[in-house]
């Protein structure tokens, strides 16, 4: 099966993208809009002090003994004095004929009203600031239009404007560098939920379908609700097919023994030899359908429990002897020992039953693989893990299988003349699982199998 | 017969420029190539230490100092830019309005106070006051003014004493002559009123200040007003027998300033002519310069360098002015 999700694009980083580009977006807006304001605001300033300056000098314009006269005042220059030294040009015209000043600098059209008119324009090769302004003189006689024309070079404005520019980027930088931090925790806050519920659903055992009750951001509930209940449906269904299977292995088992009561009871009562001999193989067949519906019993069983595990302190050695007590008569049969070993009492707190269980399996397994008059060692010791070892002298493992014997339903090649279900190890394994341990599959050095069920 | 054209040229080119030059001098003239040439409004005496010291340092730069008054300068100069590798003067409003119309190149790598040079194309290198200088035997017995109300009482008092010995620029000819008389009159009504009073006493006008130290010397005249501080203390530093007035009412201080011409051939030696004038006349140069050197001090401070000085160069007020200095100087 493929576990591996089909990747397009990635949430976060669509998220950074979209809100990086804006900021970025909204950077140069900022930067463009600060320094045109601050262009508009700078050049206000000189179009102020060009137009007081022209002003002063209209002011100063009178008729004195019947001619128009400028007695351009001292501060009219002064005030236009700037730090970068920026140069002033001038030019007086009485009724469009000039009178003094720079005779190259024209009279801007003034705009209606007789409102002074501005111009940045092109003057003796460097850009000025030009005003336009006009005053009428009336005399006794006479009326007549003063016109001044007054310009600037602009370096003092460029100065300050590249130092507007150059603060106006910083500040434009600065906003960006936020609000890409401010974007990226954005992006995190907004995707941890979502990796918190990934964390869960990683964390869960195999065998947990129970819904996530933790609470998660809205727009997420949709998808919990939804995960909920699929593993609703799911748990509904395994814990369906399991009922079946173990109603299935009663139904079965119920039955059998009452077979197997009549074919031992006819078994004594026939006298022919090969008549008793089909008799016993029937018996001999009927035990191992019995013990195979047990097995799915067990298994449906465990898994049932493993949910629900009911731990409590136990002494292994003492459970270890109680089923070797059990065992002894079918092992006397194949004429095995069992031997206990390890160390006298090693409590652990788990569930008696599963372990049994688990126990027996792995025994049963020492004993069916096991060749006649041979021992299997059981051995139990707390150090370094709580852990029993199962031993014997049989053929060992096919190694080149080890790695898929504990699954379901699978059997080893050297099962062939055997009878069984292939439950056994998958059995042991999961009550292994559902204590938090494991089970370890391998070959002693000197034959046999070995196996280590660690808790 | 190229050698016979090219020596017409140069015959024509000379007669040309002809033009009479208060003084020219020509400095390490046995350096090849062709001179820097200084055209300058300061007397050769004051400035040639100054020259000597830059050409002894640059042994392969000739300097040709060309001196002459301060508004021949600015005709001179902007008539033709660039015959001319530096300009200096003394009329401050003269040279702004030079640099303000683009005829001095900018410097950038000129180290100078910011108060001292505009657009970094004029360069101040001096702060030397307006004197008030009288002849002390002239003045035996009479007590020595400390103010121009003084001087005004003492004036009015001895007609007989001071009748046609008074002197002072004739600021129609004289471009610093007229900075000195446009400043005072911003400063004090005082100016004016001892305008008629010199007027009435039949005043003599001078085109320098040279001139007028001469006439103080010899006692043609008793008091000589608005002289060049610098001058006069040379002079009186040799001996002679006048004496620099100490006013207590106010001071007008000017800058001698320098430029480089925009249209100069040889930039690099005009640069390094301007720094080395700069350096020379730095306070803390170790040297006996005759000229006084750059200082921001006084109460008032030295005129400055800035667009406002060109006030008095338009043509109207320039005339409303002249007008009115001529009311009041020159009564019969
Ligand atoms: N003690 C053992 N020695 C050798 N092989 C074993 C032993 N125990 C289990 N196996 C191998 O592992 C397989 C799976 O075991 P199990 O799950 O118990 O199923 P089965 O019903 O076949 O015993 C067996 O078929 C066998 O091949
Ligand atoms: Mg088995």
């Amino acid at each position: 099966m493929q576990t591996d999700a089909v990747v397009s694009g990635s949430l976060r980083n669509r998220l950074v993208l979209i809100l990086i580009g804006g900021a970025a977006v909204l950077a140069i807006f900022l930067f463009f809009a600060v320094r045109s304001y601050a262009v508009q605001v700078a050049q206000r300033g000189q179009d102020n002090i060009l137009l007081a300056s022209v002003t002063s000098m209209l002011d100063a314009a009178a008729f004195r003994d019947g001619v128009a006269e400028v007695d351009i005042p001292y501060a009219a220059f002064s005030m236009l004095n700037t730090p970068a030294d920026d140069r002033v040009f001038y030019a007086i015209y009485q009724d469009d004929t000039f009178l003094s000043g720079y005779n190259d600098l024209g009279l801007l059209g003034e705009n209606q009203g007789g409102q002074p008119s501005f111009q940045t324009r092109d003057y003796r090769d460097t850009s000025v600031r030009e005003v336009t302004a006009s005053r009428t003189l009336i005399g006794a006689d006479q009326r007549t239009e003063i016109q001044i024309a007054l310009a600037q070079t602009q370096d003092a404005l460029a100065d300050t404007l590249d130092q507007i520019s150059r603060n106006a980027a910083l500040l434009g930088l600065g906003f960006f560098a936020l609000a890409v931090a401010l974007s990226i925790w954005a992006t995190q806050a907004t995707i941890s939920p979502l990796s918190r519920l990934t964390n869960s659903v990683t964390r869960r055992g195999p065998q947990d379908l129970s819904p996530f009750t933790k609470p998660v951001p809205q727009e997420m509930a949709p998808l919990v609700t939804s995960l909920n209940s699929l593993m609703g449906r799911l748990d509904q269904s395994l814990s369906q097919s399991e009922d079946f299977i173990a109603e299935a292995a009663h139904r079965v088992r119920t039955p059998l023994a009452t077979v197997r009561s009549y074919a031992e009871a006819t078994l004594l009562r026939v006298n022919k030899e090969e008549n008793r001999e089909a008799m016993r193989s029937m018996v001999k067949a009927i035990d191992e359908s019995s013990r195979a519906a047990g097995q799915l019993l067990d298994h449906a069983m465990i898994t049932f429990r493993a949910d629900h595990l009911e731990r409590e302190e136990l002494d292994l050695v003492d459970l270890v002897r109680d089923l070797i007590l059990r065992l002894t008569p079918v092992a006397d049969m194949k004429d095995l020992t069992l031997d206990l070993r390890g160390e006298d009492t090693v409590t652990y707190a788990g569930d008696p039953i599963l372990l049994q269980n688990a126990l027996r399996n792995m025994i049963d397994n020492a004993m069916k693989y096991s060749p006649a008059d041979g021992a299997i060692e059981i051995s139990v010791r707390s150090e370094p893990v709580v852990a029993v070892t199962v031993s014997d002298q049989g053929p060992g493992f096919p190694l080149d299988e080890i790695e898929t014997l504990t699954a379901r339903f699978t059997r080893g090649r050297n099962a062939d003349n055997t009878i069984g279900s292939g439950l056994g190890l998958t059995i042991a394994q999961d009550v292994a699982t559902a204590h938090g341990g494991e089970i370890t599959l391998r070959n002693r050095e000197e034959g046999g199998a070995c196996v280590i069920l660690s808790l | 017969m190229r050698y016979l054209i090219a020596l017409i040229l140069g015959f024509l080119a000379s007669t040309s420029f002809a033009q009479e030059w208060e003084d020219q001098r020509l400095f390490n003239d046995g350096a090849g190539g062709d001179a820097l040439r200084v055209l300058s409004s300061t007397d050769t005496n004051l400035f040639a230490p100054l020259i000597e010291a830059y050409v002894a340092e640059n042994p392969d730069t000739a300097v040709e100092y060309l001196v002459t008054g301060t508004a021949d300068i600015d005709g001179l100069f902007r008539e033709a830019p660039e015959r001319f590798d530096v300009v200096i003067s003394s009329a401050m409003d003269l040279q702004l309005k030079l640099a303000n119309d683009g005829f001095a190149l900018a410097l950038d790598d000129v180290a100078h106070p910011e108060w001292a040079e505009w657009r970094n194309s004029l360069f101040a290198f001096t702060t030397e006051p307006a004197a008030i200088v009288i002849n002390t035997a002239a003045f035996e017995g009479l007590p020595v003014p400390s103010s121009r109300q003084d001087l005004i009482g003492l004036l009015r008092d001895r007609p007989d004493l001071f009748a046609g010995r008074v002197g002072t620029y004739d600021i129609r000819r004289s471009g610093l002559g007229y900075l000195f008389a446009t400043q005072d009159s911003r400063a004090s009504e005082t100016y004016w009123r001892l305008m008629e009073v010199m007027g009435g006493l039949d005043v003599r006008l001078y085109c320098c200040s040279g001139d007028m130290i001469d006439d103080l010397t010899d006692g043609t005249i008793a008091v000589a007003y608005n002289v060049l501080g610098s001058y006069a203390e040379a002079r009186v530093e040799s001996g002679e027998r006048f004496k620099i007035l100490d006013l207590s009412d106010f001071e007008t201080t000017m800058m001698r300033t320098a430029l480089v011409s925009k249209e100069t051939t040889q930039v690099a030696e005009a640069a390094s002519f301007l720094r080395a004038v700069i350096a020379y006349q730095s306070d803390d140069a170790s040297n006996a310069s005759p000229l006084p050197t750059l200082a921001q001090d006084g109460d008032r401070g030295a005129i400055p360098l800035d667009p406002a000085t060109m006030t008095f160069l338009d043509s109207l007020k320039r005339k409303k002015f002249l007008e009115e200095w001529e009311d009041a100087l020159i009564q019969n």
